[in-house]
């Protein structure tokens, strides 16, 4: 029998949709697990857990909410948080994050401190204890079998799995009290959020993205309002951020963010391996590049060689 | 201020790594090998920190098979000023990896280890974090600015939100992302120096480490293929397309 406890992801008081679709993953082992009655639980650290809380507890599939409110909580630190996710670990046959930059800064600590390892990365379950994972930049696919005298301690790669629904009802809350001592050697300063009403690169069903070809920081409003006008997210390519061109959220790839929208737009993007990497899942792969030997055409499903200038405002009016 | 840099030996990330057709593992024989991309970072922050007289001494670590001393001078001629080699012929998953990260630390006694935030090999991410667990400091992840001033470090961290800073006390581990620097290239002056640079070997079955890795890897696949796509002819077309398969 499998027990699951998913760590959740929030920020500024709201549940990151990375959770849900980490619960999916849980999902699948529990369908995997040999013997039913299993549980997915999801626990929720922060200085307040409430509204956090509310919404977990509408994940489909959910068993209970736990929660530990702490002022300590207040920032995702990993030091703070990672001993009291050890503590209520005990008794759960898996503990899953979201293969995000906050799950993939805690779960290591987490697995050290169980002494376990980690499977980063889950695409697929194959088994209770049997996973798929990417490596050398998506272009292996694994198979690891974790040993199932031990708890697995897993990130899940968030394109690789849809958003668990939500459900009328909601599942249990409960204060969960852990006995951890929580260090004070590491301390939260500041976080400088790009302000943006536009969608969430991560969960957008569209992303309209530029390379070096766009050219510069101004050039990329062409970006942004192609983006505006179809309700798009902005990503960027390495290049594009190494340039100053746009901030370092925007970055699509092996080390930025792997996404998997219905639709990815590429303007001006050639197409480096730890790029396509990020893209891989998406529905469809539009390409628009000046060089029509550039790699990205390789993998895209619609390709159009030419100025992403006169291309964009063309694009616009044929929208009307 | 001593730091200790781990200094990883892995496939140049420009080779395009293919999978044995038995699906036994990814094809090496022959191929280009270079440093981690994110642990030449991690050396280059280490130097830089030395150069500002902040750290005296920079220490390169490796673990891996006899060979893995050509790598390590390479380290030494970036200008690390003596290597570690924990010589084993095994595979070493993360959680070991810390375990004897953990052991160097006892013994060398460092206010600061430099790490990559991941390998480009396996992807996994972990060690800095797994380290910093197993020694009871804090860790700062996705570094990419670091000042250290005052027994501790101040740091820039590259975020799903945005930039997020945090001070930590020293000790600590900082993993470094891509933007952190850009590390120099080696000269070859710098070379022929490094000849006359220590490297310590230790044997890996004489740090009482138990190398316990819970995870087998059981297969190694390609990655599915997308089908070829089609080629349109102008921006009236490419939107009549997208239109008719309902994504605009």
């Amino acid at each position: 029998m499998s027990k699951i406890l998913v760590v959740a992801e929030h920020l500024n008081g709201k549940l990151n949709s990375s959770t849900a679709r980490a619960v999916s993953a849980a999902a699948a082992v529990s369908a995997a697990a040999a013997v039913k009655g299993d549980s997915i639980d999801v626990l929720v650290l922060a200085d307040s857990v409430d509204a956090i809380a509310a919404e977990a507890s509408k994940i489909d599939g959910v068993g209970k909410v736990l929660t530990i409110a702490r002022a300590e909580n207040a920032h995702p630190l990993a030091a703070v948080l990672a001993p009291q996710v050890a503590k209520a670990a005990a008794g759960y046959s898996h503990v899953f994050f979201p293969s995000t930059t906050f799950g993939k800064d805690v779960a290591p600590r987490v697995a050290a401190l169980l002494g376990v390892s980690q499977v980063s990365d889950v695409m697929s379950v194959e088994g209770a204890h049997s996973f798929k994972r990417p490596i050398y930049a998506g272009n292996a696919i694994v198979t690891v079998e974790a040993n199932p005298a031990h708890a697995v301690v897993a990130t899940i790669r968030t394109a690789s799995w849809p958003a668990a629904g939500s459900r009328g009802d909601s599942a249990a809350v409960e204060a969960l009290a852990v006995d951890a001592a929580l260090p004070a050697h590491t301390r939260f300063v500041e976080l400088q959020q790009g302000k943006s009403d536009r969608p969430d690169l991560q969960g957008a069903g569209k992303v309209v993205s530029g390379g070096r070809g766009v050219g510069s920081k101004e050039n990329f409003e062409v970006i942004y309002k192609l983006a505006d006008k179809i309700g798009a997210a902005v990503g960027a390519s390495r290049a594009a951020v190494d340039a100053g061109y746009v901030p370092n959220e925007l970055q699509v790839g092996q080390t930025g963010k792997i996404i998997a929208p219905e639709l990815y737009m590429a303007f001006g993007i050639s197409g480096a391996i730890q790029h396509l990497t990020g893209i891989k899942d998406a529905g469809t792969i539009v390409a628009i590049n000046k060089d029509g030997e550039a790699p990205i055409f390789e993998i895209a499903d619609i390709g159009l060689v030419g100025d992403l200038f006169k291309l964009i405002p063309e694009i616009e009016q044929a929208l009307g | 201020m001593k730091i200790l840099v781990g200094y990883k030996r892995v496939v140049d990330f420009n080779v395009r790594i293919q999978v044995k057709p038995d699906g036994t593992g990814v094809m090496t024989d022959g191929v280009k090998l270079s440093a981690n991309p994110f642990d030449d970072i991690a050396l280059e922050e280490a130097l830089r920190l030395r150069e500002k007289g902040i750290a005296t001494e920079v220490v390169v670590v490796g673990i891996g098979p006899a060979d893995l001393t050509a790598h390590l001078r390479n380290g030494l001629a970036m200008g690390a000023n003596r290597a570690i080699h924990v010589v084993t012929a095994d595979e070493v998953q993360p959680l070991t990896a810390a375990r004897v990260l953990l052991k160097l630390v006892e013994k060398e006694q460092p206010e600061l280890v430099i790490l990559g935030k991941q390998a480009i090999d396996d992807d996994a991410n972990q060690t800095g974090q797994m380290l910093a667990a197993l020694w009871d400091r804090p860790q700062a992840t996705f570094a990419s600015k670091v000042e250290i001033a005052g027994g501790k470090a101040t740091v820039t961290r590259e975020v799903d939100a945005g930039l997020e800073t945090i001070e930590a006390e020293l000790p600590a581990v900082i993993t470094t992302d891509l933007r952190l620097n850009e590390p120099r290239f080696i000269k070859l002056p710098d070379i022929m120096k490094a000849k006359s640079k220590p490297i310590d070997s230790i044997e890996f079955g004489s740090l009482g480490v138990e190398a316990h890795d819970h995870l087998k890897t059981t297969h190694y696949a390609a990655p599915p293929k997308r089908s070829k796509g089609v080629m349109v002819k102008d921006a009236a077309e490419l939107v009549a397309v997208l239109k008719q398969k309902g994504l605009l």
